[in-house]
Formats: C-alpha cells, structure tokens, sequence
C-alpha cells in the first residue's frame, strides 16, 4: 500500500471520528442549557474548549453566544474542526484513497458528505438541532458500519482503526482536561446539584450517562467518574479501551510487516500505564497533569506510526 | 427503435412489449432513482472552466440500446481489423517506415507531427503492443451503414460508465435481464488485469506488479480511474508517489519502495516525463522513459500512439488498413477534407455552412464548428481560424446520423447517439461486446461529449 494511501485512511477515519465527537459535545451543551438552573451563554466556553476551538472562535467573533458557538461548531468552514469540516476533510480523503475503500464505505461516506452537506449549509434553528445531531451520529455510525462489515482485515483496516482510536483518546482526555476540576476529590465527596449536572454533561458528551449506572451502581461519584473514562476498558471511549485497541491493531501491523517500530513500545508504555494505575494515585499524582501527559503521549505516538509507517501526503 | 411501418426492430421486440406495460409515472420515477444511484456511488465528472462544478453528474437515459448479434459481429471483425492495422502501422512507422517508402502516407505528415515521439524510434514495447486499450468510435446512418469516427488510441475514457450503466440497470430493471439475453460487459476490469500483465517486461519475475497511473482528484476522469483501479484490484498512483530508482519504477508504500511492472497511465504523452517530455510536468515520473526504454515497465498504451489516431492521420486510415491487412477497410472512414490542401480548403470555406470542423489535435469536442447549426458570425469567425492555420483542421460532412429512443418525461423521443466499444489487445484482441453509447441530449444536436451537455446510456448486445 502507497505511504499516501495509510495516511489518508488514517485520516479519513480521525475525521469522521472527530465528527462524531464534535456532534456529541454540542448535545451535551445543549442539555445543559435546557436543564440548568442558572445557566448562561458563558458555558460554552468550556465545549469550544473541549473541542480545542476556544482560541480560534474569540478570533471571529467579539462576544459569546450559544447560537455562535453552535454554529462554528457544526457548520462553520473557517473552523477546521467543524462537523462540516470534518465530513468534508473526510470525504475528500476518502476520494482520495477510493480504491482502499469497499463500495460500501466509501458510499455511506460519500452519502453522509451530501446529507450534512444540505442540512448544513443553512442557518441552524434551534428546533432542528437535536435531530440534526441524531442525524450527524447515524450518518458516522453508516459509515463505521459499513467499514466493520466489509473492509478485508489487513493493514488497511488496521491504519483505519488506528486513526479511530487515536482520535477517540485524543477527545477523551480533552473532554476530561477541560472539566478536570469537577472531578477533584478535594471539591467535593458528595455530589451538589451543580456538580451532578457537571459530572453528567462529561458523561453525556461521551455516550456514557447511561452505562455509568450498569457499571457503577447508582449515585455520581468524582473518582467513578474519572474512573470509568481513564480506566475501565469496557467503556469504549475510555483511553484504557482506545489503548487496547491500538496495541492489538499495531500487533497486527507487526505480524503482517514482521518487525516491529518504535511506536509498538510507545503504544505499550501507556497501555501499562493504564493498566496498572488507579484512580486514587492518579488524583494523588494530579489529574491535569495526568490528562496533560497522555494527551502528549498520544500524538507522539501518532507521529511515530505515522513515521514507522512511511506516511506522507 | 421503431421501423418505418412503427413496428418495433427486432433487437427491440421485447424490450418494447415490456415498455409498454409500464406505467410511465413508474419509468419517471426510475430516472430520478437512477440519478439518485450515481449520485450516491460519486460517478462524477469535472468540466474544464467551471468554477463552480467541481463534480457533475452524466445524465444517465434508462432506456437501453439494443443491438442484434448479427450486426455485432459484423461490427467486431471490422474493429479487430482496425485495431491489428493501428498496430501495425505504429511498429512500421517507429521502425522501417515500409508505408512512407511505399508512398502511402507523406513523410512529414509522420515526422513533423507533434503525436510523433522520436524516443520511439527502433523501440519495441514489450509483446511488441503499442495500444493495449483502444475506444473505437463509431456512428451508424443506415440499417447497415456504420462509420468509424475516431479511433482513440491514446487513453480512451468512458469505460467506467459502461459498467456502471450496465449495474444501474441490472439494480432498477432485473426483470429485463430474464426477458433478454444480454452479452456481459462486467468482465471487463479483470480482463483488462489479465491483459495488462500478459505484456509485463520479460524480466518480470512472478506475479506482474499493475498500477493505474492518475493525474490526481481533480483531473475530469478521476473517478474512471480510481474505479478501474479498485475493480482491477491493483495501486492507483500519482507521479509524486512513483521514483525511478536502480534502473526500476517504484512507488512509495508502507513497507518502503516497491517496483511496478506494468503501469495503465491516464496521463498524456507529454506528462509523463519531465526529463524526456514537458520539464514543467509535475504529473509524470523523471526518469521512466529510460527505465521503459531499457525494457524494465511496460506502459499502457505505449508513449507515440497518438499519433495512429491524430485527426491529420484518420483521414488516411482506409489506405493503412488496405496495406496492412492487405484488404479492403470492413469499416469506412467519414469523408474527410484536409484542410492543409488547398483544394479542400477552398471546398471548405465554401461549404462551411454544412459541415463539421475539427481541430486536429482537439478532443472533447472542444474548439470544433457544426457548420448546420452554427450562427453566421460563427462560422465567420470559425473561418478566420481557418485560412489563419489551415493545417490545424480537418473537415467532414454531417451525416444523417441513426436515432435510438430516450426517455423524456412526455414518453419516448429520438436522438442522436454514437457508440464507443472498448477493445483489449495482448496477443489477441479481445472486444467487449457492448460499450459506450453517448447521446446528444437536446432535440437534433449532434453533439454527444458529456462536457457539451451529452448523456449516456446502457448498450445491450444481445446473444443469438
């Protein structure tokens, strides 16, 4: 396979996971903003800050409003991270890397691209936002669907996921940074009214409020929650699950290449690292700086596929 | 689809039974879900100069031409002896130059056309195949009556639309393909493979390593090729990810370089090395012309084959076909009026108003003039262009082209439509029996090229 090709799938699939992710970040905004007693404009600033776009909104616009936020987040172009952005940049590569693709993948991508692409490329009202978002998670879940059930296993796919992968940990640990105080033991042991409304939107934004309940038993704890999206490796978007998946992906990678790179031992590192940690040493050792060191991590390891593997544009 | 007595022909007998069965709402709705289909899959093209049509769709016609065996195969063995001649002429004019010496073709028409690569010269492409794929155009006027138009021998397109017309049917009209015997065409892609690695370089050990050779996502064909590639199974590459190291072509992959063998180039002559060809060119590979010239790729089609199907040539084509078959043309050339004699330009100039003029190296019917219907300050214009560059232009009558039925929302309409099989040549010549009908959508144009507003269509060769 053409260096060009690895990169591009692997691309293709951080954006169309990047995408998801975006979509799931302006819902659990939004339920805020429905459910809060007191809420104001100002909490987005936290989503533009999990999507890692705070920076680059304040250079387009002088002042903060949800309507604003909503739409650089989904439609805006000059957002390189917006959803549009990201189905546009995926499907571009995927065109790119067509012959990579089964008919499958590339026409749930190519019919995502003409969907979202109408929907859109109007003004948002706020009424139409949530089946917008469904609308945005079906399309990406066509798309991983399709993939699942006809891509060949071999390298290909293991680049594609891969990329997935990456990107999930990526926004994971973002997510978790950027409400990082929340979860401190020393706030708080018991949940507020506000804290409960926080903790749930960090679960919200992950798919995760309901699956906290089945593995945790009951009631919002800080620690459970930290807890579920670092550490438990049933969780599928928690780093520990996303680490598995490297690791094994990579694994195949070796087998099939015979010989392993430099990110087979980066991989294992933090896949030790969450292994053998617990929440109580992470939060002993600061969880900002944790999140801080993982997110780090994670592009080096990025990087260092993205070398061993002769990527190239 | 009808004869004079508005009986059905008989390739169209059952077709017509079971058109007329349906309800005509229905068919309408088939045409949007075909739209729906291409859309879908991304079988877009790029027309040159838009700015905002980066990808458009082909208009897709849902009814079927039909065509009987008998006259199939009547039109195969004048296409085989076509393709066998082009052939032949190229090895002799690269070679000993037996036609020029025997007077049959004047020498600088050969020697100072542009088509005409000296690198060539006393080289012999590997399995001695200098046009691997060929896109025969032809057009019919009567019953019996076909004429060969052009004979695209360079990187004939289109192909992709051929299969995927024949799938969008297949997909919206199962039952037509029970009530009628209907040739494959599917086998193409893995003919095609088979084809292309039977001519690998004699030093190719094991399995031929094949790669489709793009200009990249922007080119007009982009999807022609990315779906060949795929369908093929084998790389599809850009000149950037090829590199001519230790005397080999070889592209950039995951394991690091690896040698091509066999490589489908659907980049021009004057692309694909910047050392040899355009130094401009970013889109070919420094280098490979001495790697193909020292025997280690074989390129498909061979660099130096247009100039077997330059406009200033076909004209001589009946003449090329009789010496080197040593018989008759099966089929006939249109007449043609080289505008480069003076004679014929003044026939020309003075019969402009009914006929077609042709740039000689144009292609897509861009830079073309139809005389009939083209206003008065056109064709003044267009004579200008004329005795400014006489030798840049061919011309020919228009001829009273066959119609087949399309679908219109008011039922069925006729149009013109011109055929191009696609034909596969290893040490034999293998022709797809079907291929691709263009149509000219507007009511009496002639004008069939999908960048002029032309449509496509499924074409049937029907078994006995």
């Amino acid at each position: 396979m053409l260096g060009r090709t690895a990169n591009g799938l692997y691309w293709m699939f951080r954006y169309i996971e990047r995408a998801e992710n975006i979509a799931r970040l302006v819902d659990a905004g939004l339920r805020v903003s429905l459910t809060r007693v007191g809420y104001s404009d100002e909490d987005w600033h936290g989503v533009l800050e999990s999507a890692g776009v705070r920076e680059a909104y304040s250079e387009v616009h002088d002042t903060l409003t949800a309507a604003d936020a909503i739409d650089y987040l989904l439609r805006d172009s000059a957002n390189l991270s917006s959803v549009m952005s990201c189905i546009e940049a995926g499907r571009n590569n995927a065109r790119m890397v067509r012959t990579a693709l089964t008919r499958e993948t590339w026409e749930a991508t190519n019919e995502a691209w003409i969907d979202l692409k109408a929907r859109l490329s109007k003004k948002l009202k706020p009424a139409d936002l949530p089946e917008l978002i469904g609308v945005i998670k079906h399309r990406c879940g066509l798309i991983r669907g399709a993939f699942h059930g006809s891509m060949l296993r071999n390298d290909l796919y293991n680049f594609s996921r891969i990329g997935t992968f990456i990107e999930r940990a990526d926004n994971t640990s973002r997510i978790l940074d950027v409400k990082y105080y929340v979860l401190l033991p020393s706030v708080s042991q018991v949940g507020s009214a506000l804290d409960n409304m926080q903790w749930e939107s960090i679960l919200r934004s992950v798919s995760a409020h309901r699956s906290y309940g089945w593995v945790y038993d009951g009631d919002y704890q800080s620690a459970n929650i930290a807890d579920f999206l670092i550490l438990q490796v049933q969780m599928p978007r928690s780093l520990a699950y996303c680490y598995e998946k490297i690791v094994s992906n990579l694994g195949y990678l070796a087998e099939d290449y015979g010989g392993r790179i430099k990110a087979h031992e980066t991989a294992d590192a933090i896949r030790k690292t969450l292994k053998q940690s617990t929440v109580a040493e992470i939060m002993d050792q600061g969880l900002h700086e944790f999140l801080e060191d993982f997110v780090s991590r994670n592009s080096q390891l990025s990087a260092e596929i993205s070398d061993g593997y002769r990527f190239y544009q | 689809m009808l004869t004079a007595e508005d009986l059905p022909r008989s390739p169209y007998q059952t077709y017509h039974e079971w058109y007329s069965s349906q309800d005509p709402a229905h068919l309408i709705q088939k045409t949007r879900d075909a739209e729906n289909i291409f859309r879908r899959t991304g079988i877009t093209f790029a027309v040159y100069g838009h700015a905002d049509s980066s990808e458009k769709l082909i208009p897709f016609d849902i009814i079927p031409r039909i065509i009987a065996a008998r006259e199939w195969r009547k039109l195969a063995q004048g296409i085989e002896q076509r393709v066998l001649a082009l052939n032949a002429f190229l090895e002799d004019i690269y070679h000993k130059q037996e036609i020029i010496r025997a007077g049959r073709i004047p020498r600088e028409l050969i020697e100072k056309n542009v088509a005409f690569l000296p690198e060539m010269i006393g080289f012999r492409p590997p399995g001695g195949v200098y046009t691997h794929i060929v896109g025969t155009d032809i057009v019919r006027t009567g019953e019996d009556q076909f004429y060969v138009l052009e004979d695209n021998a360079r990187t004939p397109s289109g192909v992709s639309y051929m299969l995927e017309n024949r799938e969008t049917m297949m997909q919206m009209f199962p039952e037509l393909f029970s009530l009628n015997k209907v040739q494959r065409v599917e086998d193409y892609p893995r003919l095609l493979r088979q084809s292309l690695a039977s001519l690998a370089p004699a030093g190719c050990k094991g399995r031929p390593r094949v790669a489709v050779l793009t200009p990249g996502i922007y080119n007009s064909a982009y999807y022609e090729h990315s779906f060949l590639a795929d369908q093929m199974g084998v790389e599809l590459v850009e000149g950037s990810d090829l590199r001519v190291i230790d005397g080999k072509v070889k592209m950039r992959t995951t394991r690091g370089y690896e040698a091509i063998d066999v490589l489908y180039r659907r980049v021009d002559d004057d692309f694909l090395d910047p050392l040899t060809f355009r130094p401009d060119s970013a889109l070919g590979i420094p280098g490979i012309m001495d790697v193909y010239r020292s025997g280690n790729i074989t390129i498909a089609n061979a660099p130096g084959t247009g100039i077997s199907d330059d406009k200033a040539i076909y004209s001589y084509m009946p003449e090329i076909v009789e010496f080197y078959t040593g018989r008759k043309a099966l089929l006939e050339n249109v007449p043609t009026w080289r505008c480069s004699e003076p004679d014929s330009l003044k026939y020309v100039l003075d019969n402009i108003a009914d006929l077609v003029i042709k740039e000689v190296h144009g292609s897509g019917g861009y830079g073309m003039l139809v005389g009939p219907t083209a206003t008065k300050k056109e064709r003044a214009d267009f004579a200008d262009k004329l005795r400014a560059k006489p030798g840049n232009y061919i011309a020919q009558p228009t001829l009273a082209l066959s119609t087949v039925p399309i679908f219109v929302n008011k039922g069925i309409a006729p149009r013109h439509v011109d055929l191009r099989p696609y034909v596969l040549v290893s040490d034999k010549v293998k022709i797809i029996p079907g291929g691709l009908t263009r149509v000219a959508l507007k009511q009496g144009s002639l004008v069939v090229n999908s960048s002029q507003g032309g449509g496509t269509k499924d074409t049937w060769v029907l078994e006995d």
